[in-house]
């Protein structure tokens, strides 16, 4: 008989300790918070599944969550795509390479509430850079303060300036690593371009393709920063992210358990649809 | 169909990769390129496979000068020491991508990727993908493709160097034949001179991007043409060091002289460099032609049924790969005898004298 050595527990401990600090505790208190209702004084009734059952019922809900899956099909649809062609593009060998990765990795260095705040400037219709040329030099009316529509496609953009550098890192590592010795085969075979794309860097590519979407989506799917410093949510509900309600219920209306019940049905969402995501592009692998 | 290399040379920048080289490689049997890593043989293949342009010189192939010719249009192909396989194609697949490139039709590719299946035993593995198959298998979905392939020119670069030691003697074993009859040049590169010899044919020896000689395999290992020819081709390194000769006696110093016979007695007095494979320097005396050589045991490795010696003798070592269990002790001041009459003599500029 094997005989299972205990011991290995002891160093789990610090892990769960850590995770139990900065990921247990804090998501035990929303769980409390959504099936409590109060009345202040830090007075807490028991509220049952109601708060569940009003977010899930709420148009309001059903709103910011249609803006949100919108947005994020959206950046996937146009990230992962650019993202995989300027990867494709992109030098493998010699002193452009380097520059070309920093270039990259610029919009990925400043800080998010930055990247909110340069946006803004820059669109302004007066004074920023692309405001003005839109407005006085190409006479297209462009006022993302005003207009839904302007709104989003600046906040679209916005989040492919700076997001689809990661793509594009991740892809690239995963195209480097292919031996050259591939490229020969293929070139012996007389492979197409097209060929070599879909039978030898995409497969190779695949494993990073696959963390490049989750993280695509999780984060997208949870932005919060750059929309809100952009737009404020507006104009009107226009660009009210899910996040961004959230912040609003939470702490503009200090709805507690409506607040907590809907974080706990956001993370649902999120969670299961990664866990969709990963199971359907990793299928393959273990046919 | 033989392939032709006329005086081609390849430079990267300031640096000479293959250095004029001219060849002429003939189907029927092996093509081994033999050196050190790099050496070369891979240089020197992609050149002949078109996957670098030549610096200078033209390469033929049945006549035809191909040197410009893009890879796909040579009909060739190559096989690699990594296991180079499309990752999402069934070994079926594999094996019959160049055919559906060239548009052949379906019958004539189910036929000739089951033929090459055949060959290589891979029939029950043809609806596996590459990752699902050992090693072995996967460098004979490569050697399916080349074979299915029916290329004029096949490019082996060491293909079995990454494969555990019995596939590789397996594999080894079946090369040959699996070429023989299909009027195909086979090119095989490759670091070990024991590889070049059980593979028979010609073998072309590399330094530094140079041929040095080139010839049927075993009359170039027996007869290398230069000092350098004949380190390439030593496993273990081939014993050399500088000797003086004198009338029909040579002497190596430290008291170690033997009298020259046959082709080497007729050499002019002056300096050469004497080099003698470790297998002709043995712990046992068999003739009594055989020439003591005391030396200080530096390191010693059993290796089965072979003894291998590295001992110092003045300021050179040397080395004895002797049949049989000789049981050497480290630093103890032992007798080598060394069989005089397999010495190869070499000329101050390195060309063989005798």
């Amino acid at each position: 008989m094997r005989k299972v050595n205990q011991k290995g527990w002891f160093f789990v401990l610090p892990v769960l300790a850590l995770v139990a600090f900065n990921a247990l505790v804090p998501m035990m208190t929303v769980v409390n918070y959504s099936v409590q209702e109060t009345f202040g004084n830090n007075q807490f009734f028991w509220h049952g599944l109601g708060w569940f059952q009003d977010i899930l019922r709420s148009e309001r809900f059903h709103a910011s969550l249609g803006r949100q899956a919108l947005f994020t099909f959206m950046i996937l649809v146009i990230e992962v795509p650019l993202g995989v062609i300027i990867a494709l593009s992109m030098p493998r060998k010699g002193i452009w390479v380097p520059v070309c990765l920093v270039t990259m990795a610029l919009p990925l260095l400043i800080p998010w509430n930055v990247i909110g705040a340069m946006w803004n400037i820059f669109t302004l219709p007066d004074i920023g850079l692309l405001g003005y040329l839109m407005n006085h030099v190409l006479g297209v009316n462009y006022n993302m303060t005003q207009d839904p529509v302007a709104a989003w496609i600046t906040v679209i953009v916005m989040d492919v300036w700076h997001w689809t550098s990661l793509v594009v890192l991740l892809c690239y590592a995963g195209l480097v690593s292919i031996p050259d010795a591939y490229y020969q085969a293929a070139k012996i075979d007389g492979a197409s371009n097209w060929s070599v794309f879909r039978y030898i860097q995409l497969p190779k590519m695949k494993q990073v393709l696959t963390i490049a979407v989750l993280l695509r989506f999780m984060d997208s799917f949870n932005v919060y920063t750059e929309p809100f410093v952009l737009t404020g949510g507006g104009p009107g509900n226009a660009t009210t992210l899910l996040s961004i309600d959230l912040v609003k219920i939470a702490l503009g209306q200090f709805d507690l358990g409506p607040a907590a019940a809907m974080s706990l049905i956001y993370f649902a969402i999120t969670l299961f649809v990664s866990w969709l995501f990963y199971t359907l592009m990793t299928r393959n692998d273990t046919q | 169909m033989a392939l032709e290399l006329r005086a081609i040379s390849k430079r990267v920048g300031q640096i000479t990769h293959v250095k004029e080289t001219s060849l002429i490689l003939e189907p029927g049997r092996f093509n081994v390129l033999l050196g050190e890593t790099g050496s070369g043989k891979t240089s020197l293949i992609k050149l002949m496979a078109g996957l670098d342009r030549v610096a200078s010189g033209t390469i033929l192939m049945d006549g035809q000068d191909v040197t410009g010719v893009s890879p796909q249009k040579r009909n060739i192909s190559l096989v690699h020491q990594f296991f180079v396989n499309y990752p999402h194609m069934t070994v079926f697949d594999n094996i019959a991508s160049p055919l559906r490139v060239a548009g052949l039709a379906k019958s004539e590719i189910q036929g000739r990727v089951e033929a090459a299946a055949d060959v290589l035993q891979l029939r029950p593995m043809l609806h596996r993908r590459p990752h699902e198959l050992s090693g072995g298998q996967q460098q004979r979905t490569a050697l399916a493709r080349a074979i299915a392939k029916e290329s004029t020119a096949v490019f082996l670069d060491e293909p079995l160097a990454n494969l555990d030691y019995k596939l590789r003697e397996e594999l080894r074993d079946q090369l040959p034949e699996l070429f023989a009859g299909r009027g195909a040049v086979v090119v095989y590169a490759t670091s070990e001179p024991a590889e070049a010899l059980m593979l028979g044919g010609r073998t072309a020896l590399m330094q530094d991007g140079r041929v040095t000689q080139f010839g049927p395999t075993a009359e170039i290992y027996r007869r290398p043409n230069t000092l350098i020819s004949a380190r390439v081709f030593s496993d273990p390194p081939i014993n050399s060091a500088p000797v003086t000769k004198t009338g029909d006696r040579v002497e190596l110093g430290h008291g170690v002289g033997w009298q020259v016979t046959g082709a080497a007695a007729g050499l002019g007095d002056g300096a050469y460099t004497v080099a003698i494979r470790p297998n002709y320097i043995s712990p046992v005396r068999s003739e009594a032609s055989h020439v003591p050589m005391t030396g200080t045991v530096q390191i010693t490795e059993l290796s089965g049924s072979e003894s291998t010696a590295h001992f110092r003798m003045g300021a050179e070592t040397w080395v004895s790969l002797a049949p049989g269990v000789h049981p050497y002790r480290v630093g103890e001041d032992r007798v080598f005898y060394m069989d005089p009459a397999h010495c190869f003599y070499f000329a101050p500029d390195g060309a063989l004298a005798a």
